[in-house]
Formats: C-alpha cells, sequence, structure tokens
C-alpha cells in the first residue's frame, strides 16, 4: 500500500508538489495523469527515496520513505523514465548486479533471472549486450529487473515512452500480467490511452496539485459518451452528447466538418484543468 | 554495509574487467613516456642520494599513478551519472551511502593497483628493481584510499563531466608534478617547501619512495595519509547525501 499525506516538494523558488493526498491499496494499478512538468515524476522520485520530500508524509506498506528508507526502498520496484542499464554489460550482468544490491543469494537470484527472462520473453538474450538490445527489449529489462527481488509495489514512470504503438502494446499486455499476480502498480504517463487501457484509478496532476481522482470509467461518464470535434481557425470546439443521435442531429444543424469519437481521458482532463495532456 | 559496498564494487570489477583489455595500453602510455624522457633521455647521468634518476623516478611514478587512477574512478561515476542515470538505480536499492562509497572506493583502489603494476613490470624493463616490501605497500594503500575518497566526494559536487575535468587540470595535475614525483622538494625554495608539505602526494611519494629503497617510511607520512583519506571518505559518505536533490 502506498500513502502520501500533505506532500510538499519545492525546488529552490519553484513548488513542484502541493499538498499532495493519496492512498494505493495492495494490488491496485494507479495511473498518475499529467502534462510535462505536472510533477508526476517528482512523485516517483520521492516514493522511491531518490528525491527528498519538503514536508509531509510518505510510507511504502507502512514503512516511512524518509525515516526507514532502506526497509520501504526493499518494498519496490522502480523502472525510470530513462534507460539506466550498464550499456557494456550483458543481461544477465545487470540483473545479478541488481540481485545483489537487494541481498539475493546466488541460487535463488539465479533461478528468478531464469523465471523472469522467460516471462518478458527474453531468455534467448541472457549473454547478449545490452548496447545491442532494441529499445522495446531494454525497456523489457528494465521491467524485469524491476521485478527481479519480487517487489509488492512496482514504480513505472513513463514505461512506453518513444516506443512504437506495437512494442507499447506487448509492454502494457506485460504490466496487466504482473497486476495480475499482486503486484500495486503505480505508473506516471501522459499517453491518454494507456492509462484508459490499464489502470483502476487515475489522478490528474495539474502544476503540482491533484485535480480528481477516480477510475477512467467515471470520469469519462461525467462528459457523456460522444465527442464532436470542430476544427476553427486557430482552436478546436469540441461538443459532448450522451447519445450518438443528439450528435448526429448537430452535426445536421450546422453544416460545417465536425470528427466524431468516443469520449476519452483527454476530455475529462481538459474539462477540469483547461490544458491538453501534452 | 559489507553486501551493499560488495555489490557496488562487483558491478565496477565487471566493467573494468570488460574494459580491462583497453586500459592496460592506456596504463602504460604516461609512465612509460616519462621513464623514457625524464629517466633514459634527461636523467642519464644524474644520481641523487646514491640512486641513480631512474630509481628515484620510478617510485614517484607509482606514487603519482596511484593517485591517477584512484581519482579516475570519479569519471567513472560521474558516466554512470550524467549519462546512464545508472547512479539511480543504486539509490533506489537499499543500499546505504556509506556502502555506496565503500564500494567505489574499493573500486578505485583495485584500478590503482593494477596500474601500478603495469608500472613495475615497465620499470622492471627499465632495468629499475624496487624493494616490494609491506611498507611500500601500505603506502601505496593510503594514498589509493585517499584519492579515491576524494574521487567519490568531487563527483557528487560537480554538475557535469565539464566540471570533472577542471578539478584534474587544477588539483590532480598541479600536484602530480609538484609532489615530489620528479626532483626532490629539496630543489624548491624553502616558502614552496612549506606549501607543498602540505599535498597529500608528497608524503605518498616520499613514503613510497623511501619504502622502495628498503627503509621503514615516516609515520608521520602514513599518518597524515590515513587520517586525511578518512576524512575524504566521511565527507564523500556526506556528498553522496547531499546529492539527493
Amino acid at each position: 500500500m502506498i500513502r502520501i499525506e500533505h506532500l510538499n516538494k519545492t525546488y529552490k523558488t519553484v513548488q513542484a508538489l502541493k499538498d499532495v493526498n493519496l492512498e494505493v491499496k495492495q494490488g491496485e494499478l494507479f495511473a498518475f495523469l499529467g502534462p510535462n512538468g505536472a510533477g508526476k515524476t517528482t512523485t516517483i522520485r520521492i516514493l522511491t527515496g531518490l528525491t527528498r520530500l519538503s514536508s509531509g508524509r510518505v510510507s511504502l506498506n507502512g514503512f516511512d520513505v524518509g525515516n526507514r528508507s532502506i526497509e520501504s526502498r526493499r518494498q519496490c520496484g522502480l523502472v525510470p523514465q530513462s534507460i539506466n542499464l550498464d550499456r557494456e554489460l550483458s543481461v544477465f550482468e545487470n540483473l545479478t548486479i541488481h540481485g545483489k544490491l537487494f541481498r539475493m543469494d546466488r541460487q535463488e537470484r539465479n533461478k528468478r533471472i531464469d523465471e523472469l527472462l522467460d516471462y518478458v520473453e527474453m531468455s534467448d538474450r541472457k549473454e547478449t549486450l545490452v548496447k545491442n538490445l532494441s529499445g522495446g527489449l531494454k525497456r523489457r529489462l528494465m521491467i524485469a529487473r524491476a521485478l527481479l527481488h519480487s517487489p509488492s509495489i512496482l514504480f513505472l514512470d513513463e514505461p512506453t515512452v518513444g516506443l512504437d504503438a506495437a512494442i507499447r502494446r506487448k509492454i502494457w499486455a506485460l504490466i496487466r500480467k504482473i497486476q495480475q499476480h499482486g503486484t500495486t502498480i503505480f505508473l506516471t504517463t501522459h499517453y491518454i490511452e494507456e492509462a484508459e487501457f490499464l489502470a483502476d484509478r487515475v489522478a490528474f496532476l495539474d502544476k503540482g496539485s491533484i485535480v480528481v481522482v477516480d477510475t477512467p470509467e467515471a470520469l469519462m461518464n461525467q462528459m457523456g459518451v460522444w465527442a464532436l470535434d470542430r476544427l476553427k481557425e486557430d482552436d478546436m470546439e469540441t461538443h459532448y452528447f450522451n447519445d450518438r443521435k443528439e450528435a448526429n442531429d448537430y452535426i445536421a444543424a450546422h453544416k460545417d466538418s465536425f470528427t466524431l469519437r468516443r469520449v476519452n481521458l483527454e476530455d475529462a482532463f481538459l474539462a477540469l484543468t483547461g490544458k491538453k495532456v501534452k | 554495509m559489507i553486501y551493499g559496498a560488495s555489490a557496488v564494487y562487483y558491478r565496477e570489477l565487471l566493467i573494468l574487467r570488460r574494459r580491462l583489455t583497453r586500459l592496460i595500453p592506456s596504463w602504460c602510455v604516461s609512465p612509460l613516456l616519462y621513464l623514457i624522457a625524464f629517466g633514459f633521455a634527461m636523467g642519464k647521468h644524474v644520481t641523487l642520494d646514491g640512486h641513480t634518476y631512474m630509481e628515484f623516478l620510478l617510485p614517484g611514478i607509482i606514487a603519482m599513478t596511484s593517485m591517477t587512477q584512484a581519482f579516475a574512478i570519479s569519471s567513472e561515476i560521474n558516466i554512470a551519472r550524467f549519462y546512464w542515470n545508472i547512479f539511480e538505480e543504486i539509490q533506489a536499492a537499499p543500499v546505504s551511502d556509506i556502502s555506496y562509497v565503500a564500494g567505489e572506493v574499493l573500486a578505485g583502489m583495485t584500478r590503482a593497483f593494477l596500474a601500478i603494476l603495469v608500472v613495475l613490470v615497465l620499470g622492471f624493463l627499465f632495468g629499475v628493481v624496487l624493494s616490494l616490501n609491506p611498507w611500500f605497500w601500505l603506502a601505496i594503500l593510503l594514498n589509493s584510499f585517499l584519492f579515491a575518497s576524494l574521487a567519490v566526494g568531487i563527483a557528487m559536487l560537480v554538475k557535469s563531466h565539464a566540471d570533472q575535468s577542471l578539478m584534474t587540470s587544477f588539483v590532480i595535475t598541479p600536484m602530480a608534478f609538484l609532489g615530489g614525483t620528479f626532483f626532490p622538494l629539496e630543489n624548491f625554495p624553502e616558502w614552496a617547501q612549506k606549501i607543498i608539505y602540505f599535498l597529500p602526494l608528497t608524503h605518498a611519494a616520499t613514503a613510497i619512495r623511501t619504502a622502495a629503497f628498503g627503509n621503514r617510511p615516516s609515520f608521520v607520512s602514513l599518518m597524515i595519509l590515513a587520517v586525511i583519506g578518512l576524512l575524504f571518505f566521511c565527507l564523500s559518505v556526506w556528498c553522496v547525501r547531499k546529492a539527493k536533490d
């Protein structure tokens, strides 16, 4: 379980997080959604002990991140946004280093490495140097590495950023599979469809503050079912409808060029913050 | 603490092993040039306290090599920190700051010892045989501990790889030339000797040279190296803590 109470973070004069309060239950897949600079990565860095908080309290499975940082770090695995593998070392060597950092004994470590490489479908790459892996394989390796010490909480910071659509879907399937094993997953993303597809609950973060926390379905239902986009000179105007017939009637009445689509999380975000998630 | 330090050390050893075939030739270049230019060409007919200049020079080069190679761990840490973001992987693991520093310092010392073995082989090829007694190795151990500890701290303080080069230019290179490596301290004016006395490499070069000639080095020099080394180690642990934003 992740508990965040009155979390604030200030970098010199910039307040990156403002009174963030949140609770993520065991086994839940929670997505943190927001534009670049909203404070998503700062939150993950504080939760994993990489950045110090300015005030508030954060705990993982009851272990305070500030006071009992060693214990709290044992609870979680982290897949950061940027690739942080040893390029000159092999897949096996990278995983071995991680296992040693988490005090796994040799027998347990080697067994788990074989299991996880099989899990992420990379058994045939065990001796490959990381520099020779593709971007998608590096991401999968980072996920395997974060799972090596069997953490109960997994932090994924923009896990599919920079990957093509097909590989992104493979990573999504892998994330789902991990959740089915009971692991709590805390995910940050600015890909709307990623949060929609994966998350049990979503938090919208804007300028360091949580705007709303709810299920993707509940957030989208607030907007309606159908969205009608009309491109204006320098902007886009969107109208929302619960019924497709209402939307079609609107198009017929206005004799203009429209795009009809289903409502998505971005619509909810736009309505709540006045900005797009980019 | 031991588990964390051994994991950090293990990572550095794997990287060192992977690069060893490139590192060994690079470790040969500077000592070889100093031995040829200063020892063989310039100092051929020079004797100092009954020793040939080559015999005087080689312990100095050993002191300098143990300093530069132990300090080189700071570049490795910086590359891992700024370019590969691997420092985050270690920070996110249940490894204490002291364990991290201990692992990196051990790696720097290992690198220094391997480079010294290369210098000793080169010295042997030039006909210089030194007394490799326990005092000799103790002085090297303390010197490499001191500079590896300094390296970890500086690697945490600098904000980019370019800053790291500046530290080498302003701290390491002047010390390499002024710390009694190439010529006796007595050749300096008295006021300069007083300043140079405070450089750790001065004590390392003197202690290593004394031991290499079969004598027992000054206890004060060894103590100075040990105390400054411990101080730098503690400062490095503090710097690692401060490196978290």
